[in-house]
């Protein structure tokens, strides 16, 4: 069934449908509607949960480990600031492996003040260990939702459902509303190897030496290197979970594509413009115009930030003659995070093939800056024409 | 007017339901096939009484333009005094239509190169028993008057889904008598 709603409530329906049963959060503009929808489905009795109110996101992340510890299926929302505040326990949260799911409303940090949309706050927790999808429309987001909590629980590692804020979070628009049967096809219910139970009760996560030792059973124990190697193998190989956790939703769903690229008119292309989450559609309209003055562009949305999939990404880009990078945050000191994450996937890659893709980069919408359409062609127009330029160049700058 | 894509802007003041008027429409435009609707209000500084501004896109096909509307084809003016305070025609197309609230003589107005449409939306919706500055139902007459885009019916049922336990039948009132009332011309 399509219903038409915002960005917040298709989030909300998507963690509602996944039958959480621990809700923990704190308001924070543009992320606050979500929460607020949650706990209205909860006093309403059309979700069966407890919300814990809280006093910071801190607080909330807290909660959602101890939860999650228990057995729960559990779920928090922040932005910006708020995701900062948490950044303690979403370290904690990977390195416990509880399979939280959050989602991460998109919007710029201070200072100075800024309530609007930019991708610093996920960008920023991008070496957390927690797995980074990206969301381009209310159909993926809610979609997302769902498949997330299915990766998380499969690898055991905490995922954020970044979608831009106000774009995408209070904007309007239909989406298809998937019900609840099929959802519980999809999504069995949580059942964790160990949680905490007091008829069996364990230390979890308590000091860990940096050497391996013998533990009570007599049997050779992890150091802290070895779990935190794991982590990382884990999420390397939770490429393939999120390749599964699609096709299964295809499966199920009838709808579904790529697990870590959306590409649009690349086929043929030699140049593509290459970004994350609502930018990446109105790229295609860019692309587009560009089309229609003959040049071969076409865009790709990266739905998956971390893990990165740069075999996915190098062989997509295999043969360009250029990648233009479009970023709503950036590795102050240096350039767009996704830029050299492009960059790192391509050397070993593309330089083995023989032929490196040129790789220019954009930083466009930073704290909300308006990103018209005419500016995002333009843009590209001169990265595919102009070669002199290496730096990245900021779109919309008035200085 | 391109009618398979359509850009409306709407004008109003914080409080004065803009955007759940051109919810409303875009609900309707759903319904009656424009598989892309967008409605997006703009933020940050909304306070009750001070101007806001609410964009609508309608497409026979899906919308992946998010961007805020440039060129509206459309704006929609909840308020007169608006046309002081904000720049309502800023962009508009020629020829674009100008959909206002006014008590003020159609006769009053001259907008050079564009249609206008105007009704007592304030009156007629006292008239039609809501509570005085109620204008959002209103207005979406005189928006399918001026426009002919949907039909009155298919708006008026979704004035009513979305009004279901406030006041349904005053709602949808209010917005046949505007759609009866609503002066159209140059």
């Amino acid at each position: 069934m399509h219903i038409i709603e915002n960005g917040n409530v298709a989030a909300a329906m998507g963690i509602r449908l996944c039958r959480a049963v621990v809700i923990a959060a704190y308001p924070i503009t543009p992320q606050t509607p979500l929460t607020e929808k949650l706990s209205e489905y909860i006093d309403s009795g059309q979700m069966k949960a407890e919300y814990i109110p809280v006093e910071s996101e801190h607080s909330a992340m807290a909660v959602c480990i101890a939860a999650a510890s228990a057995g729960a299926r559990v779920s928090t929302a922040t932005s910006a600031n708020g995701l900062l505040y948490m950044h303690e326990q979403v370290q904690w949260a990977s390195g416990a492996r509880l399979p939280i799911v959050m989602c991460v409303v998109n919007r710029a940090v201070g200072a100075p003040w800024n309530i609007w949309n930019d991708q610093q706050d996920s960008i920023s927790q991008r070496d957390t260990g927690w797995m980074q999808l990206y969301c381009a429309d209310h159909q993926q987001i809610i979609d997302t939702v769902i498949k997330a909590y299915w990766i998380a629980e499969k690898t055991a590692i905490p995922v954020m459902v970044c979608y831009d804020g106000y774009i995408l979070s209070h904007t309007y628009m239909p989406f298809d509303l998937p019900d609840q049967d099929k959802v519980d096809l999809f999504l069995p219910p949580f059942s964790p190897d160990y949680a905490l139970n007091p008829g069996a009760p364990a230390n979890l996560n308590t000091v860990t030496l940096p050497d391996t030792r013998v533990d009570v059973h007599g049997e050779l124990a992890h150091g802290y290197m070895e779990i935190r190697y794991l982590l990382h193998e884990d999420l390397l190989n939770s490429l393939a979970v999120i390749a599964e956790a699609e096709q299964r939703f295809s499966e199920i769903f009838g709808r579904g594509g790529d697990p870590y690229l959306e590409s649009y008119l690349c086929d043929d292309a030699d140049y593509v413009a290459l970004g994350m989450g609502s930018l990446t559609y109105q790229l295609r309209v860019s692309v587009d115009a560009l089309r229609r003055e003959g040049i071969k562009v076409g865009v790709m949305g990266l739905r998956v930030y971390r893990p990165f999939p740069a075999e996915a990404v190098a062989a997509a880009l295999q043969g360009k003659k250029g990648v233009i990078v479009f970023e709503k945050a950036l590795s102050y000191g240096y350039e767009g995070a996704l830029a050299s994450d492009l960059k790192a996937a391509l050397y070993d890659r593309a330089a083995a093939a023989g032929a490196m893709p040129r790789v220019r980069g954009f930083i466009a919408g930073i704290g909300g800056r308006d990103i018209r359409t005419a500016q995002l062609t333009d843009a590209l127009r001169e990265a595919i024409q102009n070669e002199d330029h290496a730096a990245p160049a900021w779109i919309g700058l008035c200085l | 007017m391109n009618r398979d894509y359509i850009e409306i802007r709407w004008h109003g003041r914080g409080g004065q339901g803009a955007i759940t008027a051109a919810k409303i429409v875009a609900g309707a435009a759903f319904k009656s096939g424009y598989t892309g609707v967008v409605m997006a209000p703009s933020f940050g500084t909304e306070r009750r009484g001070a101007p806001v501004m609410t964009s609508l896109k309608i497409s026979k096909t899906k919308i992946y333009d998010l961007s805020p509307i440039e060129a509206p084809d459309v704006v929609v003016v909840l308020d007169h005094l608006l046309l002081k305070e904000a720049d309502v025609t800023g962009g508009l197309k020629t020829g674009g239509m100008i959909v206002l609230n006014t008590p003020a003589g159609h006769e009053t107005y001259d907008f050079p190169g564009y249609g206008l449409a105007t009704a007592d939306i304030t009156a007629i919706s006292v008239e039609a028993g809501l509570p005085h500055g109620m204008v959002n139902t209103g207005i979406i007459g005189s928006l399918e008057k001026a426009i002919g885009l949907l039909g009155i019916d298919m708006l008026i049922e979704g004035i009513e889904e979305e009004f279901k336990t406030r006041r349904p039948e005053r709602n949808s009132l209010a917005a046949k008598l505007a759609y009866e009332r609503t002066v159209t011309g140059d």
